[in-house]
């Protein structure tokens, strides 16, 4: 029960940052070009990603060894989750601007409104800037997807935290038609971050002859382990950076 | 013709890559130093070395940024 509610967890606040980012590109097209061009290249990603899971799914559990998987994936999901938990601490650290949602729409908007809007029902340069933002955010969805399903054999706890953020962003953005700044961005990542490389040493262990001695529960402390490790490393550079100047700009 | 190939390409290396050489190498790394010293050192050893690897390797990707 608690694995499943962590993989639904994680799925979820891996999804909302990664939909809270396209959806910034996606109203800009719906602002400057048209909406109907905007959802439709949204539903069409939607589509293209659902394709990706569906398809690579079965075959992942079905013709690859479950060793060979979990080595595969546990090793994917450590330099994934690093990455982020990395990004997460220079962020917070002040050595990384924060990433910035009003000024990257801002962006956003100002490049859209100098390319022309093409008459018809759909605006072919729209629907492609909306296709390409939401299908590149949501590949590293379906990747935790993938990789979670596929090494807990089950891709519906996933599957739903995914489909759940989805539906929440999406829901916020019609609503509010406006980039969701306030989601605290920074603090997510370091979350999922530190819980896909405590999910990934632990598969990636086991595939590689480690024992994990308590089972499960080994992942949430994994978690914590990290998780304060890479809390004290923010701590120390928060200390070092008081001295040097702190960078700004607009981060992608 | 190339573009799709190199597009693939470029995905694959942003993904594993991204922005720190350190953690491309140093993950798998850690993962294939675990599998040879599974056959030779305690497992309880090991059920520590390998988180504390994991650790040591963020640190010096981190800190290869902040300097």
């Amino acid at each position: 029960m608690t694995g499943t509610l962590i993989l639904v967890g994680s799925a979820f606040l891996a999804s909302t940052v990664e939909m809270v980012e396209a959806l910034t590109i996606v109203l800009a097209v719906g602002l400057t070009h048209n909406w109907r061009t905007a959802l439709v290249g949204v539903l069409a990603a939607l589509i293209a990603l659902a394709v990706v899971v569906g398809a690579l799914g079965p075959s992942l559990v079905n013709y690859v060894p479950i060793e060979t998987l979990r080595v595969v994936v546990g090793t994917l999901l450590v330099i994934f989750g690093l990455q982020w938990v990395r990004k997460a601490i220079l962020r917070a650290s002040g050595l990384k601007a924060m990433r910035d949602e009003g000024k990257l729409f801002e962006q956003e908007l100002a490049e859209l409104e100098a390319i022309p809007v093409a008459s018809g029902v759909i605006d072919w340069t729209g629907f492609v800037v909306s296709f390409k933002g939401v299908f590149l955010e949501g590949l590293e969805v379906a990747f935790i997807v993938l990789t979670f399903g596929a090494n807990s054999g089950r891709f519906g706890p996933a599957a739903t935290g995914a489909g759940l953020a989805v539906a929440l962003v999406c829901t916020v953005g019609l609503l509010v038609h406006r980039p969701l700044t306030r989601v605290p961005e920074n603090a997510i990542k370091f979350t999922v971050g530190v819980t896909l490389v405590a999910f990934g040493t632990f598969w990636g262990g086991e595939g590689v002859g480690v024992n994990w001695t308590l089972g499960d529960v080994t992942i949430p402390l994994l978690a914590l382990a990290y998780g304060a490790a890479a809390w004290l490393m923010v701590l120390t550079l928060q200390r070092q950076s008081r001295v040097s100047p702190v960078p700004s700009g607009v981060q992608q | 013709m190339m573009r799709w190939p190199r597009a693939f390409g470029r995905f694959w290396y942003d993904f594993i890559v991204g922005d720190s050489i350190v953690l491309a190498i140093g993950g798998p790394g850690v993962l294939a130093a675990s599998y040879e010293l599974a056959r030779s050192i305690d497992q309880a050893v090991l059920q520590l070395l390998l988180p504390a690897a994991v650790i040591v390797t963020l640190a010096a990707s981190v800190l290869w940024r902040a300097e």
